[in-house]
């Protein structure tokens, strides 16, 4: 069988959309065009039901209720929402502290530091080098005025799995809601609002083979999470989220939730098989490492450094791979990775690193491919690279005076 | 991002990639960036008696463009004098390969690097 180029492993920047989405969301619009929140009429109320039947999807994939799941335009929107609504909601009673961590997504990052900006007090606490927040670190970290602790589920870059159930048991003793962005998480992982004491979730439609444009957030009831609302408007989604919904991506939502818990062992089985074989074929190559803990990862991330081959050049020479690099000459800044970063991956290596991503569309195939030539490559650029000549000299990087800009 | 078709070029097929042996005479080298930048380049210059550069070689860690610059570097100054090499500058590699204005400087690390192989040369000759 040959394979069609280029080879999509980039599952955590997006997902292809899986067919059976796409054809509920064109029948939806083809005939569906109702206004959901329109109570005259029989296509409103024809769009409130499907409405309700994806909100109730989304709700069983994370054992929450219907009434808890407020649809938005996507991660980004919910972290929005969840920070600055709760901090809004209860700086004003005199708990005005948000607590997250260095690694989160910039969303979350920019959220926090606005609020800094308007006179909260944050704390970004350090990751332990695997990736992992240290829980003691955590607990003394959460005070009596602190109204929110914000913890990504999977890590985008890295795909370490942050220690949920435990940080939700923290929260709730120490009186602050539990945020958790699971967009890289959500129908991937099981997950359990209740067992783990998440009190707000983010949640991302097209990280689970669903339509871009397309969130939702997760509030709980009991006890209650009051926030205060980021769009003024119709009163739409319980006030919590003004503005009409787009029913064919909340369909689409809905139903890529509904696949995903009823194949997620399936797409478990399926995404393990061929990352331990891409981990496998790529580690085999010397000098290469995998970043982040090895057992606490989201199996579908795998995220090397390759020592001395910087990634972008790497990123051009597999330009059959569609993959993602840490590095910093693919975006307009020259800093390596924050996340590598704040793991304490050295620069020259936080310089070297790649992100493979594989998902339900990934086949065998592919894979094999890929290790072929990522393996012809490395040897290719490492013939290329001074500091690899350095590295076979026994020459230690660190003992020479770099001239850098 | 687009890349011009003559930098993919020299990406794809560098020019003049290695090191000379280190017991060789009348070489050069320039060490230039710092693997924290995500840039060094090495480059070598083997110079004859009458000050022409005979033969250049280089080793780049680095982006595309880093690589293609510095395999055009040792391309122009191949045959010519130390004195004409050293007035190469940034501007004509970027122009050359039509950098895009974020991978600048990687032209300028190929210039420093051309600068800093003639002056290892002459440090060497001079306390010969």
């Amino acid at each position: 069988m040959t394979v069609k180029l280029p080879i999509y492993l980039d599952y955590q920047s997006t997902t292809p959309m899986d067919p059976r989405v796409v054809e509920v969301m064109i029948d939806c619009m083809k005939n569906d065009y109702g206004n959901p929140h329109s109570r005259t009429h029989s296509l409103g109320w024809k769009a409130e039901e499907m409405v309700e039947i994806a909100r109730k999807n989304v709700a069983d994939l994370i054992g929450a209720d219907s009434k808890e799941i407020f649809f938005t335009s996507g991660a980004t929107e919910s972290n929005n929402i969840a920070i600055k609504g709760v901090a809004h909601f209860y700086g004003a009673t005199g708990k005005n502290h948000v607590v997250t961590i260095a690694t989160e997504h910039k969303c979350v990052i920019n959220s926090v530091r606005d609020l800094e900006q308007e006179g909260f007090s944050v704390t970004f606490l350090q990751v332990q080098q695997n990736g992992l927040v240290d829980l003691k670190q955590l607990e003394t970290a959460i005070t009596d005025k602190t109204c929110l602790v914000s913890i990504m589920t999977v890590n985008n870059e890295i795909g370490v799995i942050q220690p949920l159930a435990e940080i939700g048991a923290l929260c709730r003793k120490k009186g602050a809601f539990f945020h958790t962005d699971a967009a890289q998480a959500f129908g991937k992982i099981p997950l359990d609002v209740n067992s783990m004491n998440i009190d707000l979730m983010s949640i991302s439609g097209h990280k689970i083979y669903g339509p871009k444009g397309i969130g939702a957030i997760y509030l709980r009831r009991k006890p209650r999470v009051r926030i205060k609302p980021i769009f003024s408007g119709g009163g739409q989604e319980r006030g919590i989220r003004a503005g009409t919904l787009p029913t064919p991506l909340v369909v689409g939502l809905g139903k890529a939730s509904e696949i995903a818990k009823n194949e997620m062992q399936k797409d478990h089985d399926h995404i393990k098989k061929l990352s331990d074989k891409l981990f496998d074929g790529v580690t085999k190559l010397t000098h290469v490492y995998l970043n982040g803990d090895l057992e606490q990862r989201y199996i579908g991330n795998l995220n090397f450094s390759f020592a001395g081959i910087e990634g972008e050049s790497m990123i051009m020479a597999i330009k059959d791979l569609a993959v993602s690099s840490g590095s910093a000459c693919t975006s307009s800044s020259l800093e390596p990775s924050y996340v590598l970063h704040a793991l304490g991956v050295s620069d020259e290596l936080a310089h070297t690193s790649i992100r493979f991503g594989i998902g339900r569309f990934t086949t065998e195939e592919e894979v094999d491919y890929a290790i072929k030539l990522i393996a012809s490559k490395v040897d290719k650029l490492r013939h290329l690279s001074p500091l690899w000549e350095m590295m076979q000299d026994g020459i230690d990087l660190k003992s020479i005076e770099w001239k850098g800009h | 991002m687009a890349y011009s078709k003559k930098l993919l070029d020299h990406y794809e097929n560098p020019q003049n990639v290695g090191s000379f042996a280190k017991d060789e005479k009348n070489i050069g080298t320039g060490l230039v960036g710092a693997p924290a930048c995500g840039d060094v380049m090495k480059l070598q210059i083997k110079v004859s008696d009458d000050g022409i550069i005979t033969d250049a070689k280089f080793k780049t860690f680095g982006c595309g463009s880093a690589i293609a610059s510095s395999s055009l570097a040792t391309e122009w100054i191949k045959g010519q004098k130390i004195d004409e090499a050293a007035k190469i500058t940034n501007g004509q590699i970027a122009e050359e390969l039509s950098l895009p204005p974020v991978k600048i400087h990687c032209s300028v690390l190929a210039e420093e690097a051309i600068k800093a192989a003639i002056e290892d040369y002459k440090k060497h000759k001079n306390a010969a």
